[in-house]
């Protein structure tokens, strides 16, 4: 699914009321005082029935696409199921034949986890960096910002996956700068040992949208702690390293958990660029490249499910090793 | 901030590290043009390929083409077997019927977690807030086998329906935090005047979520338009391909021979996407800054 973002630091800034109205939560409710405004006084009837018609696609949509599915998608990862005839009990063999008996999908956890440590240290670095240029009050920053968010608002799409097949093919634009210099570029994509890195590549050029939130963060850092160090006599660095980056920490947590679990997730450019079958030698065989080829083009549902299941756990995972870590570098307070 | 007071063009809240002086300030604006023409050089050399006779594609890296070959984009129009018209007809069918489902069922979702008080609103707010981050791939095989058994494979249903059916939660969240930021007196009064809560949703609540609205609407578009999973997994027969599909099915039968019309292609598939960009640039970046939106 392409979407992604949750305002970290703010979720629900305040859970809406249940119960009794006039709780703790009455700022945020502002309860009319008076009586008899019919249904907007007190949960009544009227609203019990009108929150689940609201709901009711909603409703359908969790049930029958989403929590569904996904227990439908356990079972079947537990069983030999290959379309066309009834699923086969098997426990947890697919899982035991994933780990120690399939060196394409060994290889594909080890393309994927090269894919997302590369990849979005890079993107983010390169995020932050050019936000702090720009954020130094200087003209034109509207357009440079259109600039350089623009690729990640196409980077998506098969037609930059083919642009990127092209700029990176051996007598591609790449070569033909290298040329220029005298220097003879080897053919990147079909190169097993540059493959990968051209997808590197082509996710760190679509650093724009991380770039854009963490402008918006730069600028929510109140001027008067500037000001205050500057009468105190800090000088550029220390602002720096005291109040900028402290006070980003949370934006930079967001941008690395977002990024880090769309990584996990990148299938268009792999698949465009090896042309569908993760070469050469399986050096871009991203995780969910393998996971369509056993399920759509092997129909090995049962076993593509297992696979659903470990990309799941390895995400969720993830998640969860960095909302640990936080806690010893994300600086969230008020200041 | 001596410079602040010093110089007047410069904006007082930028303070940090305000460039020192005329030539740091000519220095960094040297920095951000060269990495800027370096961000747009491929989508340059993709413009001047998609108009250079073949043999020049990979002979000449210069922007300006010596000799003009249109008849890239005419070849690439007819396409292989199906015109390229065909395919955008498909994607815009597609992200037509997506945006659609997304504002009506999104909208009614966030209208009753933000406004209306349920019983079990929290549990229910609560799943859907975890469904954010799931990745696709852990309901895509049930999914495919329950609209297999449908008969909708090989059709648009599987691309629309869910959206008619809220499951792109993350836009349910952005709707509710934008109805929350509306001052609820106005529900109030609308109520006091006699306004149930179809009432309140239709005359009230949803005119007022307009940018919420045109928001979800320029992303769902552009996240549809572009997806390449979903329409490989469920459309199978070529009239029914879109646009990604149409753009992987030339590159993979005409291979190397054919470069000269699948840039021109390319490029032609990025116009949509081009043309929301600079029409609604402001919403776009405010819709990242605000909610973390992917770009």
């Amino acid at each position: 699914m392409s979407q992604t973002g949750v305002g970290v630091e703010g979720l629900p800034p305040a859970r809406p009321g249940e119960g009794a109205p006039r709780r703790a939560l009455a700022p945020l409710r502002r309860e009319p005082a008076g009586r008899g405004r019919a249904w907007l006084s007190r949960r009544s009837v009227q609203q019990n029935l009108a929150g689940y018609v609201f709901l009711i696609p909603w409703l359908v949509g969790f049930f029958a696409l989403t929590l569904g599915p996904m227990l439908a998608s356990f079972y079947l990862s537990l069983t030999d199921f290959e379309l066309f005839t009834p699923p086969e009990w098997l426990g947890f063999d697919n899982y035991v034949r994933l780990f120690t008996d399939d060196r394409r999908y060994l290889r594909a956890l080890r393309v994927t986890f090269t894919y997302v440590l590369l990849s979005v240290p890079l993107k983010l670095a390169f995020a932050l960096g050019i936000a702090l240029l720009l954020n130094r009050g200087l003209r034109g920053l509207g357009l440079y910002r259109s600039v350089y968010y623009l690729p990640s608002l196409l980077g998506g799409s098969v037609a930059i996956a083919i642009m990127w097949r092209q700029v990176f093919s051996r007598e591609g634009l790449v070569n033909q700068i290298l040329a220029l210099v005298g220097i003879e570029g080897p053919s990147w994509i079909s190169d097993p040992s540059y493959a990968l890195s051209t997808l590197v590549a082509l996710a760190v050029w679509q650093f724009g949208a991380p770039m854009v939130i963490f402008l918006a963060g730069l600028k929510q850092i109140p001027q008067e702690l500037y000001d205050a160090a500057a009468v105190d006599g800090a000088g550029k660095l220390s602002k720096f390293a005291r109040i900028t980056v402290p006070l980003l920490t949370p934006i930079i947590f967001f941008n690395l958990l977002m990024q880090m679990i769309g990584a996990y997730q990148a299938f268009t450019s792999a698949f465009v660029v090896s042309g569908g079958s993760g070469g050469p030698a399986d050096a871009t065989l991203f995780y969910t490249l393998y996971l369509y080829e056993e399920g759509f083009t092997n129909f090995e549902m049962g076993y593509a499910s297992a696979m659903a299941w470990v990309l799941l756990a390895i995400i969720a995972l993830s998640s969860a090793v960095a909302f640990l870590s936080a806690r010893h570098w994300v600086h969230y307070s008020d200041v | 901030m001596a410079q602040a007071a010093i110089d007047p063009r410069a904006e007082p809240r930028t303070g940090a590290v305000a460039a020192s002086g005329r030539w740091g300030r000519l220095g960094v604006h040297a920095l951000l043009l060269l990495g800027a023409a370096a961000m747009l050089y491929p989508l340059l050399w993709l413009a001047s390929s998609s108009i250079k006779p073949a043999n020049l594609i990979f002979s000449d890296p210069s922007l300006w083409p010596r000799e003009l070959d249109l008849s890239n984009y005419r070849r690439g129009w007819e396409g292989v077997a199906i015109p390229f018209g065909r395919f955008f007809l498909n994607s815009f069918v597609v992200a037509g019927g997506a945006v659609v489902g997304n504002l009506v069922a999104c909208s009614m979702a966030a209208y009753a977690f933000a406004r209306i008080d349920f019983k079990f609103k929290r549990l229910w707010f609560a799943l859907m807030l975890g469904t954010i981050m799931l990745p696709a791939h852990a309901t895509l095989i049930p999914q495919y086998i329950l609209f297999l058994n449908f008969g909708w494979v090989n059709s648009f249903l599987p691309l629309i329906v869910p959206k008619f059916l809220a499951t792109d939660s993350f836009f349910i969240f952005l709707m509710v935090q934008f109805i929350r930021a509306i001052p609820k007196e106005l529900d109030e009064a609308a109520a006091i005047d006699g306004c149930g809560p179809f009432a309140v949703f239709w005359r009230i609540i949803l005119p007022l979520m307009t940018p919420a609205l045109v928001t979800t609407a320029i992303f769902t578009f552009i996240w549809t338009y572009e997806d390449f999973l979903l329409p490989l997994v469920y459309l199978s027969d070529m009239t029914k391909y879109t646009v990604p599909q149409g753009l992987r099915l030339f590159l993979a039968s005409t291979g190397e021979s054919a470069w000269g019309p699948l840039m021109a292609m390319s490029l032609v598939s990025l116009v949509p996407v081009f043309v929301i960009f600079f029409v609604f640039q402001r919403l776009l970046i405010e819709g990242i800054s605000t909610t973390g939106l992917k770009g």
